[in-house]
């Protein structure tokens, strides 16, 4: 098959990097080629995060260049903009839609996500938005990665199966959070179930 | 079988295929996990967190001269703090391989410097290796183990950042087959004397000489034409995704230094231009300059001295194929949407229910209207530098706020000097400062913040905790105990989470002279896990946001001028209750 790049970006602390493992674990257990990058060290304490998973053998920077990015699993309307310079033309986008506001004060003005969510509408062909409020009413918000996950796997976006995806939770999630993590992963894969990808 | 491993994890698991049995390190960004990872699941190997990277190396120095095979972990600042003993041991020189890796951090990501490994080694006199991939590493270990074992000197092995935490799907082998008789065996030349130096000196410019000139088969040259790249490290890695499959020029790949003269003038015969792409010194680039002008080889060299290439940051792979485009005659595909500039800034911040906004507010509050000046130093608590704590005035290198902290007061009277030291740095580099402090009649307020655990690289353990590498137990070494048997006279402790407490302890000190001791303790969040939740009763609050701008924490934002609480970020640590004056917050 072709080369897959998908990004992940987020704030340090809401569970990029298990995310990408997934994403990772999953592709190599179905006979395919993984590599990437992830954000660790200071960044982590709540700045902006990136992971790059790419899936297939012909790949050979860990990081995804400019436009190459099949797609993008954002945490955040703001930090999903930030990675929009990676984005091929036709690159699907699944971003969850409330913005984690920093903790210092911002130059512009308040932020809300407002302005990059409009700008993910307008500029995204593929865009699939999930309400975080709605998404929280099913699953733990702990457990966001393993939806988005889910969301990306439901839509038909990764070459994996949800077999495939639930495999991946178990090795990957120790066995006390387990329960919580596959119900995201159904929850995520149902979002768009009325959507055809 | 292939697996997923992070590029830290295949150098360690490469290690142990070579046969490594002591491994010795000090956790820093990016190198901590190498360590890690022996010390997790090779537990037949010897793996210990030295308290700081001298006595690593020191350490692994006595088994690499005893025949094992060793290997030390340490970040490219840590490699300054082991600088003394290594220097010196490539003249007495060892027995086993012994392999120090020492990771960069172009960027920097998550460090104090931007040097270059591959320029150390050549200072030092030393082989560096430079591995471009995960998988790389995990092959060239061994290349590296194999060579220092044959010249009987130690190695610097140098990844960079996006080497250490990339990941790749790695084809895992079999052990080599590597026998060690692992005896101390006395030998004149574990004794570092002048005539000794002298001779080894002549010896080692002769081995360096021989190792220029030999083929390394990870040393590679592609391709043909009047131009060529030549690259290293990852950024070969960014070259070849810029070539996409496609090589119409020379590509000459440097792995290993000293700088291979052999294949590098191979590289250049025929050459009309070349662009050189590494990332941090121009290291390949004025080799070929230097070997250019030697074999009176007529060519044009662009990189970091002709200003094409940046000489500082970390490189991304997009920038790397405009140069590459650019050189090669090529276009570049343009960005079509221009995204917004107005995005969230985000700094790295103390996480919420992080012990040390507590310490910190809790000096920031003793402290109103002194004339203070706050020493940092290195770890997480160099946050309490952001807004609204704003309270770290200098950050230099493990160790340095305590020493620091003396010499503002030397030079400055007025001034009340404080310095933050954690609880690892404390063991690092932190006890001698205080020893110097109270021998010389300083006069400053040494604050410990400990939050028992090396927590910036990821919750590490060290010598106060009573646990080692893999988590076997070990005796506890008191902090308190240490300060006290250095002569302090003033000491105190407080827990960091109660801000009275705190404060109190501050303030018991504030009128005394001399070195005095706050000791303040509160477990890292990120070890103990959420304590409970913080609820703010909209009844009560009358939207002041001093929650807010006093604390910074991440759980907490205004919207509008209403305080909100994200139940999602908050551990329930309790400071925004004492912090608030209407008693709108309760925590459970």
């Amino acid at each position: 098959m072709n080369n897959l790049s998908v990004v992940i970006a987020g704030v340090g602390g809401q569970g990029t990097v298990l995310l990408s493992r997934l994403i990772g674990n999953a592709a190599l257990t179905s006979g395919q080629d993984v590599r990437g990058a992830e954000t660790i060290g200071m960044a982590q304490r709540g700045g902006s995060v990136v992971s790059h998973v790419r899936i297939g053998a012909d790949t050979h920077s860990p990081l995804t260049p400019s436009h190459k990015a099949d797609l993008l699993l954002a945490f955040e309307p703001g930090e999903a903009v930030r990675a929009f310079h990676l984005l091929a033309d036709n690159a699907a986008v699944v971003a969850l839609d409330r913005a984690v506001k920093p903790s210092v004060p911002q130059p512009f003005g308040e932020y809300d996500g407002a302005s990059a969510l409009a700008f993910l509408k307008e500029n995204v062909s593929r865009l699939y938005i999930i309400e975080q409020e709605k998404l929280f009413r099913q699953i733990s918000p702990k457990a966001a990665n393993v939806a988005l996950f889910g969301a990306a796997v439901g839509l038909g976006l990764l070459p994996l199966s949800i077999e495939q995806a639930k495999l991946a939770v178990r090795e990957r999630v120790p066995e006390k959070f387990l329960s919580i993590n596959l119900n995201a992963l159904d929850v995520g894969a149902n979002y768009f179930a009325e959507v055809t990808p | 079988m292939k697996q997923l491993l992070m590029g830290n994890e295949a150098i360690a698991l490469g290690a142990v295929r070579a046969g490594v049995s002591v491994v010795t390190g000090y956790p820093g960004t990016p190198s901590s996990e190498i360590l890690e990872t022996v010390a997790k699941r090779c537990r037949e190997v010897y793996a210990e967190w030295s308290v700081n990277e001298k006595s690593a190396l020191e350490t692994a120095a006595g088994a690499a001269m005893s025949g094992a095979r060793v290997m030390v972990t340490m970040k490219q600042v840590g490699l300054n703090v082991a600088s003394d003993p290594l220097m010196s041991l490539n003249y007495t020189g060892i027995v086993g391989g012994m392999v120090i890796v020492a990771a960069d951090d172009p960027g920097p990501v998550s460090s104090q410097t931007e040097q270059d490994t591959r320029r150390f080694g050549k200072f030092a006199k030393l082989a560096v290796f430079d591995p471009s991939s995960p998988e790389e590493a995990y092959l060239m270990i061994a290349d590296a183990f194999d060579l220092s074992e044959k010249i009987k000197r130690p190695v610097l092995f140098r990844p960079t950042t996006r080497v250490c935490h990339g990941y790749a799907s790695v084809e895992l082998l079999p052990p080599l087959d590597v026998k060690r008789d692992t005896r101390f065996q006395r030998n004149s030349r574990f004794v570092i004397f002048p005539k000794l130096a002298y001779e080894s000196h002549v010896v080692i410019e002769k081995t360096l000489k021989e190792l220029s000139t030999a083929d390394y088969p990870r040393n590679t040259l592609e391709g043909a034409g009047t131009l060529g790249i030549a690259t290293g490290g990852v950024s070969h890695a960014y070259v070849s995704e810029a070539l996409g499959g496609q090589l119409n020029c020379k590509l000459l790949k440097v792995s290993a230094y000293p700088f291979p003269v052999g294949v590098a003038e191979r590289f250049l015969e025929g050459l009309t231009d070349v662009l050189v792409i590494e990332e941090l010194d121009p290291v390949i680039e004025e080799e070929l300059l230097l070997l250019s002008a030697e074999k009176k080889i007529n060519v044009n060299i662009h990189g970091k001295r002709s200003g094409e290439v940046k000489n500082a940051g970390e490189f991304a792979p997009s920038e790397i194929a405009v140069i590459v485009n650019k050189f090669l005659g090529k276009d570049t595909a343009e960005a079509t949407a221009q995204a917004p500039s107005n995005l969230p800034i985000r700094p790295p911040v103390l996480c919420a229910g992080c012990p040390h906004r507590g310490s910190f507010l809790a000096v920031k509050e003793a402290c109103k209207g002194i004339n203070a000046v706050f020493c940092g130093d290195i770890g997480c608590y160099t946050l309490g530098n952001a807004k609204p704590l704003d309270m770290v005035d200098t950050c230099l290198c493990m160790g340095a706020g305590i020493t620091m902290a003396a010499g503002i007061k030397r030079a400055d009277e007025s001034k009340t000097t404080f310095a933050f030291v954690g609880d690892s740095t404390f063991f690092h580099t932190g006890i001698s400062g205080i020893i110097n402090a109270v021998y010389n009649n300083a006069d400053e307020i040494i604050v410990i913040l400990d939050n028992s655990a090396t927590a910036m690289t990821g919750g590490q353990p060290h010598p106060g905790l009573g646990l080692v590498a893999n988590g076997s137990p070990t005796a506890k070494i008191s902090i308190e105990n240490i300060v006290q048997a250095i002569g302090v006279q003033h000491i105190v402790k407080a827990n960091a989470f109660d801000l009275d407490e705190a404060v109190s302890a501050v303030k018991s000190v504030l009128d005394k002279q001399g070195v005095r001791v706050i000791i303040f303790s509160g477990e890292c969040i990120a070890v103990s896990k959420r304590r409970g939740k913080c609820v703010i009763d909209n009844d009560k609050c009358v939207n002041c946001g001093l929650c807010v701008t006093k604390l910074g924490c991440p759980a907490l934002t205004l919207s509008g001028k209403t305080p909100t609480l994200d139940e999602t970020l908050c551990n329930g640590c309790g400071l925004c209750a004492y912090v608030c004056g209407k008693g709108a917050i309760a925590c459970e």
